[in-house]
Order: C-alpha cells, then sequence, then structure tokens
C-alpha cells in the first residue's frame, strides 16, 4: 500500500488541556525524565539568569513553532515534513535570536552561539513530530507550555545550583557573605555535568521510593 | 595563507583545549547515545569528522558568496544546505563505496542535524575562520568528538561489568563519568600558554 502524501489525521477530541500542560513539567520533564535537549541545558547553565534566558527563548520558539506546526498540520506533505519543520524551527530561532540581541545585549553575548543552537534542540523536533502534528492547536500549545515550562523549569534548577556553590551567589545576589571559599569547579564544565547527574540521581531515587511505598500497599492489601 | 603553526594551534585548540564535547556540551545526544560499544563509537567518530569537513567546506561557500547579502538567513541557509550536501555524499558514496557506506551511512541523517555539526559552521564563521583554517579546524574538533566517544564508550563498558549502586546504572552515571572526563580534558588548558 502506498503512503498517502498527505498524513491521515485522527479525529479531533477534546483533550484534557490541562493534563497535556502540567504532564511537561513533572512527570515528562523533559531534561530530568526524557533527557532531552541536553546540549544548551548544560552549556549555558553556570548561573540562574542565563538559564532562565535560555529557557525563556527555548519556551517561545517551541510555542511558536508548535502552534504553526498544528496549524499547518493538514498541508505539510508526510515525505518532507522534517525539513519543514526544521526551516519552522529556524525562523522563530532567528526571531528569537535578533530580540534578545535588541533587548538584553549582556545576556546575549554570554549565551552566544547556542541561542542559534536551539534550532537543533531534539526536544523541540521532537515535540513537532510526537505531539503538534498530529494534534489540534490548543492541545498543541498547552503541550509546548508544559514541556518549555518544564525545560525552563530545569535550566533554572541546574543554573541555580551551579551558582549557589560555583559563586555564592543567586540571579546575583550574594549569599553568603565575603567568606564563602567558592567551589568553581561547579560553574566550570565539568560541574554541569556532575550536576545533573547528581539530580538525575535524586529524581531516580524519588522514583524508586514511590514505586517501593505502591508495591507495599499492594501486598499489604492482597494479604488483608 | 597563515604560519603552519597557526592552524596547528586551532587543530590542537578543537581537539583537547575546547573539545566540542566535554568542554562545550555540543553533540551530547550522540555522545550519551551511541557510547555504548566501542566499535560503534569509532565508526560513528569517524562518520563525524566526515561530515565535519563537508559543513566547513559548506559554510566557507555560503560564507563567501550567500550571507554577506543576507545575514538574517545564516541559521537557515546552513541547516538546509548541510543537510542537503550530505544527503547528496551519501548517496555518492554509496554508488562508489558500498563498503564505506555500511560503515559510516547509517549514522550520517543521525548527525546531520547535531548540534555539533551547526556549532562548527557558527563558530567558523564567527572566528572568520578562511578555507584551509575552516578544514583543520573541522578535522580537530571531529577528532575531538572521536576522542570523547571512544573514551566514553570505553569506560561504559568497563562500568557494566562492575558493581554499581542501582540508582546509579542508566544516564546518571553516564553524566558523572562524563563529568569526570571533562575535569580531566581541563587539564590540557595549560597547553596554550606553554606552547603559543
Amino acid at each position: 500500500m502506498k503512503e498517502p502524501l498527505l498524513p491521515v489525521l485522527p479525529p479531533d477530541r477534546s483533550a484534557d488541556l490541562t493534563a497535556e500542560f502540567v504532564k511537561g513539567l513533572w512527570r515528562e520533564n523533559p531534561i530530568f525524565v526524557q533527557v532531552l535537549g541536553m546540549c544548551p541545558a548544560l552549556a549555558v547553565t553556570n548561573s540562574g539568569v542565563n538559564g532562565l534566558a535560555m529557557g525563556g527563548a527555548t519556551f517561545f520558539v517551541l510555542l511558536g513553532s508548535s502552534f504553526l506546526v498544528s496549524a499547518l498540520r493538514r498541508w505539510i506533505p508526510r515525505p518532507v515534513r522534517i525539513a519543514t519543520y526544521i526551516t519552522i524551527i529556524a525562523t522563530f530561532v532567528t526571531v528569537a535570536d535578533l530580540l534578545l540581541q535588541a533587548l538584553v545585549p549582556e545576556v546575549h553575548r554570554e549565551l552566544g552561539a547556542f541561542i542559534s543552537l536551539i534550532v537543533v534542540n531534539c526536544l523541540i523536533l521532537g515535540r513537532q513530530e510526537a505531539f503538534a502534528s498530529k494534534q489540534p492547536i490548543l492541545p498543541a500549545l498547552a503541550d509546548a507550555a508544559g514541556m518549555g515550562g518544564g525545560f525552563t523549569l530545569a535550566l533554572v534548577a541546574l543554573g541555580g545550583a551551579r551558582e549557589v556553590l560555583g559563586k555564592g551567589s543567586l540571579f546575583g545576589w550574594s549569599l553568603f557573605g565575603p567568606h564563602f571559599e567558592p567551589w568553581v569547579i561547579m560553574i566550570l564544565p565539568p560541574g554541569g555535568f556532575l550536576m545533573l547527574g547528581l539530580m538525575l540521581l535524586v529524581f531516580a531515587a524519588v522514583r524508586e521510593g514511590r514505586e517501593k511505598a505502591a508495591r507495599r500497599l499492594v501486598a499489604r492489601e492482597e494479604a488483608a | 595563507m597563515k604560519d603552519p603553526g597557526h592552524l596547528f594551534w586551532i587543530f590542537i585548540s578543537a581537539l583537547l583545549i575546547n573539545n566540542f564535547t566535554l568542554s562545550y556540551f555540543l553533540g551530547l545526544c550522540p555522545f550519551f547515545g551511541v557510547s555504548g560499544r566501542l566499535k560503534t563509537a569509532l565508526r560513528l567518530g569517524l562518520a563525524n569528522i566526515f561530515v565535519m569537513l563537508i559543513t566547513s567546506l559548506a559554510a566557507s561557500v555560503l560564507n563567501a558568496f550567500v550571507l554577506p547579502h543576507a545575514p538574517y538567513l545564516r541559521l537557515i541557509s546552513f541547516i538546509i544546505v548541510i543537510a542537503s550536501t550530505v544527503q547528496f555524499v551519501e548517496m555518492v558514496i554509496r554508488r562508489l563505496s558500498p563498503a564505506l557506506f555500511r560503515a559510516l551511512g547509517i549514522f550520517l541523517p543521525l548527525i546531520t542535524t547535531n548540534c555539533a555539526i551547526l556549532a562548527l559552521a557558527l563558530f567558523q564563521t564567527s572566528r572568520q575562520y578562511g578555507v584551509v583554517e575552516g578544514l583543520v579546524f573541522a578535522l580537530g574538533a571531529g577528532g575531538g568528538l572521536t576522542l570523547a566517544l571512544v573514551l566514553m564508550a570505553g569506560l561504559r563498558e568497563e562500568a557494566e561489568l562492575s558493581t554499581i549502586p542501582a540508582l546509579l546504572r542508566g544516564t546518571a552515571m553516564s553524566l558523572i563519568i562524563a563529568g569526570i572526563l571533562s575535569m580531566a580534558f581541563m587539564g590540557f588548558a595549560g597547553l596554550f600558554s606553554g606552547g603559543g
């Protein structure tokens, strides 16, 4: 059988918008659970502010491209869909890049090429392919906002933690006074790997603990 | 044409000091995804060097002829031109050397939209490298990626055989190994002041 040129769409169903939004924040968090889009997540998170800027830019690009891909989903031919998605994403990244350069030039200088590299963030392309291309506009926007929000949260958490340990400050505010001996390695590249590794470890431990508790509950009910 | 020492330092800097994977965090998806086996890692690394050389040439051409007229098209044109050039070269290789295609082919689509590839083009542009400098830079960066991949794969093969806590298995372990590797590579930072 020949593959149809235009995608066959599932019937529109009134998806639960809140659920689509919330899942990206925690249960399917792009960084901590799916481990997607790590390159920018590690490269720029040497301070809370940089994490916030990167997260915000990614959020904007994700929201814009999800909207456009979802709106155009009936007209994008399947064989060239990836190229189309990338062109749409690259357009929004160019907009974000120019916006940041105009509004906050210092942050833009510090993030450097990594703003442009949002184009190849696998999280964004992944959401277009897995979600926005198959769903109506509202769920696609909810999903994009959730995933973008979860990504931003993770970046701010990573950047904040690294800044506190490596510089003794948070968002530029000094926390511990002049006698704090900064743990410099944390704001250098190895610190990114180590901090994310530790955070994933914490997530794994929390999940493990929950599963254990659930198993114990089941066992107790079976015994009763 | 600049002196050979200049080219040598571009190469060493991209290979060791500013290693794409371990100090710029570029190309992490294949770094964690495909670094399970030593042989696969080596082949992916070679495919990476290959794509980077093509990318560098394509970026030089674009920088010379297209982008002075339309700088805002930089990102879009880089991506489209790189992806299609790699696709084209892939077809040529498939016809000319099936053996080479079998060794590298499956990785080519995977790395075309890798952030290391795009970053190479962007860095080359922002540092205003010429054609030769760009190619040397690509060779160093690709070699650095290969080095990191192979080291990582070796370590992970070793880690699989040892007893580690169940919670640490998987990505968390890989990240911490990468952190330690990255720390080791920081030691190369002193090379520049000594030699240059």
